[in-house]
Order: C-alpha cells, then sequence, then structure tokens
C-alpha cells in the first residue's frame, strides 16, 4: 500500500484499503470557515442537535472577510461564534488570535503525521505537508463530520512526483508546485492523491512542503503529501501536549501509483503562473515588460515565516516601484509577531509596502488589495482565475515570495537576481 | 434500487453555472430550484422532465462551483438518476449528500440517443436500454453510497442511524 491507502485504512477499521474502494473514515480534524461553517451549521441547527460528541475535533476560523469587510460577513462571523458557544468548540479563532487557517492549524498543533483532516475549504489540502491525509469538502460533509466524527471517502489512485538534483538560485517550492501545475494541466491529478518525494523534496522545510502540498488542488488533486521525515518530528517537537496521535506511515516499495514523475529540478528557473490559470505557467525570464499595478505577499500558500524573510531579503534597503502598491499578509498573528521582532515589518514599511492584518482578503478579491479594471498584480497566491482578485477585466500572475519582492521594486514582473546580489541568494 | 426512465442527453464538461445559473441560488427549496434546472443551456428543460428520468452526459459533469444548489436542482425537477463519463470531485460528493444517484460510464454515453428508455439496476450496476435493445454493465453502485442515496442523503442517513443506535 502507499502512504494515503495506509492512512485511511488505520482511520477506518481495515487492515488494507485499495484504490477506487469507498471507506466510512474517523475524523481527526474537522475544519471550517466563516464562508462555509454558516452553511453546515444550519444543516446542525435544523437537526435541533443538543451537543456534538466531539467538540475537541472541530476547528472554526474566521479569517475570509475578517476583519469584518461589511454587515453580511459580520453577521456569518456572528453566527459562528454563537454556534462554537453552544456547542461548546473551544477551538473557536476570531480575529485578534488566528490568521489564515492553512497557516494556523499546523501552527497550533492540529495536525500530526497520520492523521484525517477534512475542512470544508479546497485547500485543506495543504496538511499532506506533515504527512497527513487531509482534503477539501463540502459543507454536508462538515455537518455531519462535526455530528458523527466521520466523513465517507472514496480510497483515491495515487500519482508519485519525484524531484532529483539541485534547487536553481531564487527556486523555491512554490516554483517547483507551479511547474508541476503547469506540467500536468489543471486537471492532471483529478480525484488523486499527489505524493511528492525526492532529495530535493526531504531538503525542504515545514513551511516550504506546505507551499508544494497546498496546491495540490490547483492540478485538480484530492490531496497532496510528503511522507514523514526527520524534519516533520522536529517540527512537531514543539508542541509539548500534541493534540492528536501520531502516526508514521510511508509508503512500500512495491505500492500502486496511477503514474510517476520525474522531475530534474536543475532545468527549473523561478515560475510565474500567467492569467487565467494556476497551469500557464512560463519561467520567470520569459515573462518580459508586464508592468505591475500591485504586487501580494501573503495567502495560505506564502504567508509563512519563510516567505516574509525571502521578501525582506529582497525589498531590504530597496524601494518598491512608485506604481506598484505592495501588500503584504502575514498568515497568522504569531508569524505577524514574529517578523517583528526579526524586524522585518521595519523592512517592508521603509520599503513602502503596507502590511495588512492576517486575512484571506484579496486572495479571493475579498477586500484589502482588490483589483481594478485592467490593472495587473503579481501575487504569492493560489488561483489566478478570472477575477478573482476583483474586476473580471484584470489578470493576476501567481509566483514565489522572492519573485514577488523583486517585481515590487521592478515595477514589473522581474528575476530576484535583478534586484538582489548573489550573495543574498536563498 | 431499479430506476427507469427517459433519457435527456448533454455533451461534455456542463459546468453548475449552466445546471443552476447564479441568479437562483437565493434559495435552498429543491422545488424552487428544480424550477430552473439546466436552465443556462435549455430553458424548457425543466418543463420536459417526468418524474422519474434520466440525464446522460459526457465528460467533467457538475464541474465549476461547489454550490450543493445544482444537484438539488436537478433532483428537484424529477431526474431520478445522472449518468456521465465523469464527474468533477466536489459535485460528485454533493450529489451523494442530498441524495442523488449517479453512475460513471463512458460507454452509456456514447450508446443512447435522447428519448431512449433505460432501465438500470444501481446494485448490481446493470443498464438495459430498452428502445434499443441493448444491456451495458456498469461499476456496480458502491453499498456506502446506496445506503446513503435510500436514506435521501448524508443528513438523512445520519439521523436514520441515530434512531436506530438509540433503539438499541
Ligand atoms: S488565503 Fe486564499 S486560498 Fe487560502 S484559504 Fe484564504 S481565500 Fe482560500
Amino acid at each position: 500500500m502507499n502512504i494515503t491507502e495506509k492512512i485511511l485504512a488505520s482511520h477506518c477499521g481495515k487492515k488494507e484499503v485499495a484504490a477506487g474502494e469507498f471507506i466510512l473514515a474517523d475524523v481527526d480534524i474537522a475544519l471550517g470557515n466563516d464562508i462555509t461553517a454558516p452553511l453546515a451549521i444550519e444543516e446542525i441547527e435544523k437537526l435541533k442537535a443538543k451537543s456534538l460528541p466531539h467538540p475537541e475535533k472541530i476547528v472554526l476560523v474566521a479569517d475570509h472577510f475578517t476583519p469584518n469587510k461589511d454587515k453580511e460577513s459580520a453577521n456569518q462571523c456572528l453566527k459562528v461564534k454563537n454556534f462554537a458557544k453552544k456547542y461548546n468548540v473551544k477551538n473557536f479563532f476570531e480575529l485578534g488570535c488566528g490568521g489564515i487557517e492553512h497557516a494556523l492549524l499546523p501552527e497550533e498543533g492540529f495536525i500530526m503525521p497520520g492523521n484525517l483532516i477534512i475542512g470544508a475549504d479546497s485547500h485543506t489540502c495543504s496538511y499532506g505537508a506533515l504527512g497527513a491525509f487531509a482534503t477539501g469538502v463540502g459543507s454536508t460533509d462538515l455537518a455531519f463530520a462535526m455530528l458523527s466524527g466521520k466523513i465517507w471517502l472514496k480510497v483515491p489512485e495515487s500519482m508519485k512526483f519525484v524531484y532529483h538534483g539541485k534547487l536553481n538560485d531564487w527556486v523555491t517550492s512554490k516554483d517547483l508546485i507551479l511547474y508541476t501545475i503547469g506540467d500536468i494541466g489543471v486537471d492532471g491529478a483529478d480525484y488523486k492523491a499527489m505524493e511528492f518525494e525526492g532529495e530535493v523534496i526531504r531538503k525542504l522545510s515545514v513551511d516550504g512542503r506546505l507551499t508544494m502540498c497546498n496546491m495540490a488542488i490547483e492540478a485538480g488533486g484530492k490531496s497532496g503529501i510528503i511522507a514523514p521525515d526527520k524534519i516533520t518530528l522536529d517540527y512537531i517537537k514543539q508542541f509539548k501536549v500534541p493534540k492528536g496521535k501520531v502516526g508514521i506511515f510511508e509508503s512500500d516499495k512495491d505500492a500502486k501509483y496511477a503514474n510517476v514523475k520525474e522531475y530534474d529540478v536543475g532545468k527549473i528557473e523561478p515560475q510565474v503562473a500567467f492569467p487565467h490559470l494556476p497551469s500557464n505557467t512560463k519561467g520567470v525570464s520569459e515573462a518580459k515588460n508586464i508592468n505591475l499595478d500591485q504586487v501580494v505577499i501573503g495567502s495560505c500558500t506564502n504567508g509563512r515565516l519563510e516567505d516574509l524573510r525571502i521578501a525582506a531579503k529582497i525589498l531590504k534597503g530597496k524601494k518598491v516601484h512608485a506604481n506598484t502598491r505592495t501588500i503584504i499578509i502575514p498568515a497568522t498573528q504569531k508569524i505577524y509577531l514574529q517578523a517583528l521582532k526579526e524586524g522585518l515589518m521595519e523592512i517592508f514599511i521603509n520599503a513602502g509596502a503596507v502590511v495588512s492584518p492576517p486575512t484571506c482578503g484579496p486572495c479571493i478579491g475579498g477586500h484589502m488589495g482588490v483589483l481594478a479594471k485592467d490593472e495587473k498584480c503579481l501575487a504569492t497566491t493560489n488561483r489566478n482565475f478570472i477575477g478573482r482578485m476583483g474586476d473580471k477585466e484584470s489578470e493576476v500572475y501567481l509566483g514565489s515570495p522572492a519573485v514577488a519582492a523583486a517585481s515590487a521594486v521592478k515595477g514589473r514582473i522581474a528575476h530576484p537576481e535583478e534586484v538582489a546580489s548573489r550573495k543574498k541568494k536563498l | 434500487m431499479i430506476i427507469k426512465g427517459k433519457v435527456h442527453k448533454f455533451g461534455d464538461n456542463i459546468n453548475t453555472d449552466e445546471i443552476i445559473p447564479a441568479p437562483y441560488l437565493v434559495t435552498t427549496d429543491m422545488k424552487e430550484l428544480g424550477k430552473h434546472c439546466m436552465e443556462g443551456i435549455d430553458a424548457s428543460f425543466a418543463k420536459k422532465v417526468q418524474q422519474g428520468d434520466i440525464i446522460v452526459a459526457g465528460k467533467n459533469f457538475g464541474c465549476g462551483s461547489s454550490r450543493e444548489h445544482a444537484p438539488l436542482a436537478i433532483l428537484g425537477c424529477g431526474i431520478s438518476l445522472v449518468i456521465a463519463g465523469s464527474f468533477a470531485r466536489i459535485f460528485y460528493r454533493n450529489c451523494i449528500n442530498v441524495g442523488l444517484p449517479i453512475l460513471t460510464s463512458g460507454e452509456i454515453h456514447k450508446n443512447t440517443r435522447s428519448g431512449d428508455i433505460l432501465e438500470v439496476d444501481l446494485l448490481k450496476g446493470e443498464i438495459k436500454n430498452i428502445t434499443q435493445n441493448k444491456s451495458f454493465q456498469v461499476s456496480a453502485f458502491p453499498p456506502l453510497l446506496q445506503e446513503i442515496i435510500k436514506a435521501g442523503g448524508l443528513m438523512k442517513w445520519y439521523s436514520l442511524n441515530k434512531q436506530l443506535e438509540s433503539r438499541k
């Protein structure tokens, strides 16, 4: 069996499961946010449930339209807050104590290797970075999981992606995943688990691994996963009292895969996904004369500490271009505070960038940086669909924090090398 | 579970905006949504459907947004089964969760015409085209999902199990 099959088998009381099989599995953590939880809450209220069996396994995060952007979003958040109080859900993260869900849950120790996590949000697949099975579902699934502690799942086929060689300067995990999606297309991994392997993956930090697994859904994947190793175990050591059971699984040598793809990363330069699909990727050197009205560094893909450090390295002592509004969004309060202590915020503000509180905000065209007609933006987010960040006639390009920071300085899409000296390379 | 009905045929990549256009998302009432089912492609579709009819479609049926209103609209207008070459993943889940039976088969799409009468045994995966006198075998509908569908969707299945448990 491969790692995904092993985790799923361990959650439905079976010795073995095979791709294609339907199972009813135990959920370790069920996640909802200010957009998707309200619908699930209505379902639960319809049934007049008096209590929930495992409120400690539920995590609710108000992150999409917070700080509340209008009356409607305020009411949605209030609904979630009242529900949490009524049903004793202690893990409700409101403005001020949380941040973007997919950065927050690993940071708070909710994700342990071998766990099964479902979330009513498509980027729930991020948590595979810690060797967990994690997938996005609908609101009814969330309601059912909150009530019963279970989820029905079809055991997915797996695809293996192996990365060999040595990374070029300024190439990060964001570039690897963009390159991969460019290679297989937005439905290249439809329904499947994407298993990432190889010596390059083994050297990635947990932050970098989260970025890779985060975008599995952009290739149609049901989940992304990286088998746990020393880096994973060192990361979870910070949680003195782990919130879940740790299960260390790895794929057998003879495990079955629908497909195996191998990449020589030495051939990959920093990547940019052109409008309007994440699979529309090119090397940054091919992105000539694309002037930018805005740069956004943040989101559940690239708003973690490692990302902010890279951006600061490039922006230190520089100014962002006069035509390019630059918004930096630390993904959680803890990341914000640490960045402050390390002096990163000072670098950003001196460079003329604005620092936003943790929020999804512009990533879904919600608030805090929405685009006008014909404007172009390079963002470290994960989707560049038509109108994703604002006006239907605006354009979003996706790239890494290094490319984003360099582009902010140049006012057009730029290679980090054009701005930072080689000494400063990653 | 045996389903018998007349076929309404569609092509590839039918998206959720075509199944139920966004302006109608202001309600979650199945019957109301049903009146506008498939309006994005065929404005008179809901009027043509008789209770128990079957939709046969090509690849990637239900792509687009994750709105649960789409399978609700299909159910609400009287469709009893959707057979498609493939389904978009979240749409597939949503169908089961609201209690709409679905089967995956590309062969049926190739070999069926609009107006044909099909008789389908969900449990065995047997499809008979009565009009053309042909039979097909597809992967049977998994027993777990059968149970959920039979109960009328995931939440109803949950309530049912709850009642059974409390009687034990
Ligand atoms: S940052 Fe963007 S992609 Fe991530 S959870 Fe928020 S809206 Fe979704």
